[in-house]
């Protein structure tokens, strides 16, 4: 009588706890590096090389009202604006997170560096807006605001979370076990905070900057199929194949909507 | 009830039934009502430990917040980052203070405690009707208090959605950001609620067939009166919460929407279940309080109870509209305003059984020859403090006024006023007045009289205040009211009241001192310390296993204190037998007999 | 330093106030009677050598009057709450001419939607602005509650208007201010992490001041 309890009780726990696997569970950080590689830095290997552009008119990025957070108005000259869709000159875009999408040969894993990739909070933005990390490698999350920011992942290959920093200079670390393309980052009390993370198993990725250039280098031989994301456009593709250490151009245009 | 003919032998050898009893089965799985009483003591007084300090981290962030908090570093990085307590672990502080001090404290003190060690020796009987039972109802409760401790060591941290624990937020580990305490709270209620149940029955079949001859329904202590109550409302309400948990866990697990509006459930469904339990649970936790204070404050006044028949239908009273308040919780809902009208009225009609009994125990008081022991004070300590508490209820009753006091430190106050100016209080009186009957020992009055009068002022320090800046707008479980502009101006009265706070966690030493203390090195109690009245004081302390060998009998009611008959005493108890008393008839014999 | 409720900010806050009062003054009485009949009592009648207590079960007098007596009183409290009650929460009195605003509760902010110029909710003109909420004095105002994940509750202090926003319901909520002026809105249902910091500023307008807030927004439109 007493047995045929426990294992019921015992068995309803087992399953409440088990059964809500959202993701696999978060992986311990990795153990420390016998020096250099890191993650997109190699001297044998080809690159990837291009810009991104769109045509037609950028669409405006929303003034952002900052004037129920003091604190983080006061850091801004001119009214802050959502970042959209960063425009650079000639119709360069910004923030489009480049990767391998598929080429590289199978079996081949990549040790993540333990060098974090830094997301700060400053002004109540994210910086950077757009951010490539291996799995397994340390995000570091940082509060430069004296105010509250709580940071909520919302993934689903990985396990979701939400911590919260209340005060200035908090920092708190997490790795994600999984690839994703991408992990929405959001902030719920100033809710014009966004960031996107792309989640890689290997090196190979790039956001490019203002002018819309980015580079992916290290490559081995072999066909690649790259994916370029943007937010708000979508994404594209293109096919590259690397024989050696050279260098390949990959442009890609996004049409404005 | 034991047959006349099965003689027993004189002198307390009920054990010579039993082969003899190995230490596990004796103090360990006992079947013994007082030794689950015991258990159940040492168990829900450690609870308490937790739930006071968690209310002490709550006070420290709210008393400074954003300060780091002293020895925060010991806690993990995800509860406290730097010392400074995080907004996630200050919301699970305060859900996991309000369930822990409401299930696995207060609810255990007094009914798991008191039900089970007095009810069997108070109506003049060996034991429970069900011993067996009664075991099983202590263990579940502890596994129930283990699982929901679990709550604190699973990933993401403990259940944080208030311990009303409202849909969504409880329903949705991605909206509350608890993975597996909301589930495991959910399973705990469940567990924690049978052994309510399991408990309840016994209570209840006991008092209806087991009371020794001459104990008729009016001549039980009030005490038992409120534990016969107590346990009927626990039966049936008990399964409507663990209704309700289940439904829960099976939104949070395998995908129903009882109480999620996207696919046709309703938030408010929750609410409901929740509050028709709730309600009568608050009535759980007062009126086994009132019923000791009775049985002490007659005893402490050496008078009878003024109006025992009022009060017995006072307890039946509040029980009774107990069970139609509960939407006076969800007056700001969103529930049809019409049943605010109707909820408010219910709810201010059962301030009147309340006040009945307020005035029953100052009539007590009047003109009778006060003894201030220990239990007395607190006894006198609770009527003046329940009163606060039940006057401020009056506040939100009535429901426009209940529009901006609602969810603030107005409410808290209330509660406090009287689960623990209340409750506790009552505790504070019963635990040492009942000592001596459990530990055979008395608990030491020097320092119990020191306790009390610092326990009271620091209480009051702590409690009152939280009524001015409730009124001034407060929310409840906010972490930081210096947001707020409107409630800057306020904050050195949450500083006041958190010093005054951890002054009174402090004095609490006191007790908890005094109670282990004594369990080794207190004064050897004599057997009717308190020259009281009722059944149990017939027996030697500690009572013995199995109570009486013979079924005694009950010659009067239980609170003839300076009765004329009593002669040169001021008490007379229930099982002396005066020239003048006849001996009762026995009555039929029944099946429960050992 | 606060000691008491509020400054009153809209027509409510007298009814409610008074009626706090009120109450404060009846439960004040019977706190004295018992507060000070206890005192009195452990000092009368302490023990002392040669005393004995009066010996008696009760009286069936005090028990009618003093049950009698409180029911009476919370009977009369009841007629005179409902009647406001009735008032500020029946739909049925929602004042015909009250300005609608939409007002969208969500982890961790206040979302509210305002009818633009032609003073409807609903159509194109409607714009929605984070965590601020601007009103007229003196004009009846409806607020038509929603709430996107979990159950939040719209709190201004000053007006004496709270009310429960509930996902998967649309509850109005209507008051009238007073006064212009700045406040605040507070959160007053526990709703995660950042209960705390769901503060929206509210802005009492004269009805000109409001206008130009409404043409401001039309024009630059910030979000």
């Amino acid at each position: 009588m007493k047995g045929r309890i426990f294992s019921v009780v015992g068995g309803m726990f087992l399953l409440t706890v088990c059964s809500k696997g959202d993701g696999t569970v978060q992986a311990a950080p990795p153990a420390a590096q016998p020096a250099v590689p890191t993650a997109d830095v190699s001297a044998a290997g080809g690159t990837i090389t291009g810009k991104v552009k769109f045509t037609g008119t950028a669409p405006r990025n929303p003034a952002i009202d900052m004037s129920e957070e003091a604190a983080c108005k006061a850091k801004y000259k001119t009214t802050p604006t959502e970042e959209n869709v960063v425009a650079g000159p000639a119709n360069a875009l910004a923030n489009v997170f480049v990767y391998v999408k598929a080429g590289v040969p199978a079996g081949q894993t990549f040790t993540a560096p333990t060098t974090p990739v830094v997301l700060d909070q400053d002004g109540c933005r994210y910086h950077p807006h757009v951010l490539g990390i291996m799995v397994g490698q340390p995000l570091e999350i940082l509060n430069t605001d004296p105010v509250l920011h709580n940071i909520k992942a919302i993934a689903k290959a990985n396990r979701p979370f939400n911590v919260s920093q209340p005060t200035a200079g908090m920092k708190t670390t997490r790795t994600f076990a999984a690839p994703e393309v991408m992990i929405n980052l959001e902030c719920n009390v100033h809710g014009w905070m966004h960031a996107y993370a792309g989640v890689r198993p290997d090196p190979f990725f790039s956001v490019s900057k203002e002018d819309g250039s980015f580079t992916i280098t290290g490559l081995p031989p072999g066909t690649y199929t790259i994916e370029a994301w943007h937010e708000k456009f979508g994404t594209q593709t293109a096919t590259v194949t690397i024989a050696g250490t050279e260098t390949k151009p990959a442009n890609f245009t996004f049409a404005a909507h | 009830m034991t047959s006349v003919a099965h003689a027993k032998p004189a002198g307390g050898a009920h054990d010579a039934h039993h082969a003899p009893m190995s230490f596990w089965r004796k103090y360990i799985f006992s079947t013994d009502h007082k030794i689950i009483g015991i258990q159940f003591l040492f168990v829900s007084l450690f609870f308490l430990l937790v739930g006071g300090l968690l209310a002490m981290q709550i006070r420290w962030q709210l008393g400074f917040p954003g300060k780091p908090m002293p020895g925060g570093g010991i806690l993990p990085e995800s509860m406290v980052s730097g010392g400074v307590i995080l907004p996630e672990y200050y919301i699970q502080l305060v859900t996991m203070h309000g369930t822990f001090m409401v299930f696995f404290a207060i609810m255990p003190l007094l009914v798991g405690v008191y039900a089970n060690f007095l009810i069997p020796l108070k109506i003049g009987t060996h034991d429970m009707a069900f011993p067996r039972i009664n075991m099983w109802s202590f263990w579940l409760a502890l596994l129930a208090g283990l699982i929901m401790l679990a709550g604190f060591f699973v990933p993401d941290g403990a259940a944080r959605c208030g311990w009303t624990m409202y849909a969504p937020c409880s329903a949705r580990p991605d909206l509350s950001g608890a993975t597996y305490s909301q589930q495991l709270w959910s399973i705990s209620i469940v567990v924690l609620g049978l052994s309510s149940v399991m408990g309840s029955v016994n209570y209840i079949t006991t008092i209806i067939n087991h009371r020794a001859p001459g104990m008729t329904w009016f001549r039980m202590p009030l005490s038992v009166w409120a534990l016969f109550i107590t346990a009927i409302l626990a039966v049936l309400a008990l399964p409507v919460l663990q209704g309700a948990a289940i439904m829960l866990l099976f939104d949070q697990t395998i995908g129903t929407h009882f109480f999620d509006p996207g696919a046709g459930g309703q938030p408010l469904l929750w609410q409901h279940l929740f509050w028709f339990f709730g309600h009568p649970e608050v009535y759980i936790l007062i009126l086994p309080a009132m019923g000791m204070v009775s049985d002490i404050i007659a005893n402490g006044s050496r008078k009878p109870i003024f109006g025992y028949h009022s009060m017995v239908f006072a307890i039946i009273g509040i029980a009774f509209l107990g069970w139609i308040v509960w939407g006076h919780h969800m007056f700001m809902s969103g529930m049809n305003p019409t049943l605010g009208s109707t909820f408010m009225v219910s709810t201010l009609l059962i301030a009147v059984p309340s006040a009945v009994k307020v005035f029953n125990w100052m009539g007590t008081m009047w003109r009778g020859n006060l003894r201030f022991h220990v239990p007395m004070l607190n006894a006198i300590g609770f009527v003046s403090m329940f009163t606060i508490g039940g006057l401020s209820g009056i506040f939100m009753a009535a429901t426009p006024v209940d529009i901006p006091i609602h969810d603030t430190q107005f409410i808290v106050a209330h509660l406090h006023y009287v689960l623990f100016g209340g409750s506790l209080f009552a505790l504070f009186a019963a635990i040492p007045y009942w000592y001596p009957k459990m530990f055979g020992r008395m608990m030491s009055e020097r320092i119990g009289k020191l306790h009390f009068f610092l326990t009271f002022i620091f209480y009051n320090m702590t409690f009152f205040p939280m009524h001015i800046i409730g009124m001034g707008g407060q929310m409840r479980r906010i972490y930081d009211p210096t947001i707020y502009d409107f409630l800057k101006p306020q904050q050195p009265i949450n500083e006041f009241i958190s010093y005054s706070a951890f002054a009174l966690f402090a004095v609490q030493i006191l007790f908890a001192f005094n109670f282990l203390w004594s369990l080794k090195f207190g004064k050897k109690a004599p057997q009717n310390p308190w020259e009281d009245n009722g059944m149990e004081w017939s027996l030697p302390n500690p009572a013995p296993h199995g109570n009486w060998d013979k079924t005694p009998n009950v010659y009067r009611g239980p609170y003839e204190f300076s009765a004329p008959e009593a002669g040169d005493k001021d008490y007379l108890p229930q099982y002396v037998k005066l020239p003048t008393d006849r001996d009762p008839i026995p009555a039929p014999l029944s099946a429960g007999g050992h | 330093m606060r000691w008491w409720l509020p400054d009153a900010g809209s027509t409510f806050a007298r009814p409610i106030d008074t009626l706090f009062l009120a109450i404060l003054i009846i439960t004040g009485i019977a706190l004295v009677v018992v507060e000070v009949g206890l005192v009195t009592f452990v000092i009368k009648y302490r023990a002392r050598p040669g005393r004995k207590a009066f010996y008696t079960h009760g009286s069936t007098r005090a028990e009618v009057i003093w049950t009698a007596i409180p029911a009476v009183t919370m009977v009369a409290l009841g007629l005179i709450s409902n009647h406001y009650w009735v008032i500020m929460k029946d739909k049925k009195s929602i004042p015909p001419n009250a300005y609608h605003l939409g007002v969208h509760a969500k982890q961790f902010e206040w979302q509210v939607t305002y009818p633009g110029a032609d003073e409807k909710l609903g159509t194109s003109d409607d714009f929605t602005v984070r965590n601020q909420l601007h009103v007229i004095v003196d004009q009846p105002t409806a607020v038509e509650l929603t709430a996107e994940d979990v159950i939040h509750s719209f709190f201004v202090p000053e007006w004496r208007v709270k009310q429960d926003a509930v996902p998967g319901m649309h509850i109005t909520a209507w008051f009238q201010a007073t006064k212009t002026g700045e406040y605040e809105i507070g959160c007053a249902e526990l709703c995660g992490m950042g209960h705390y910091k769901m503060r929206a500023r509210v802005f009492v307008h004269t009805p000109d001041e409001y206008k130009a807030w409404v043409a401001q927004q039309a024009a630059g439109g910030s979000e």
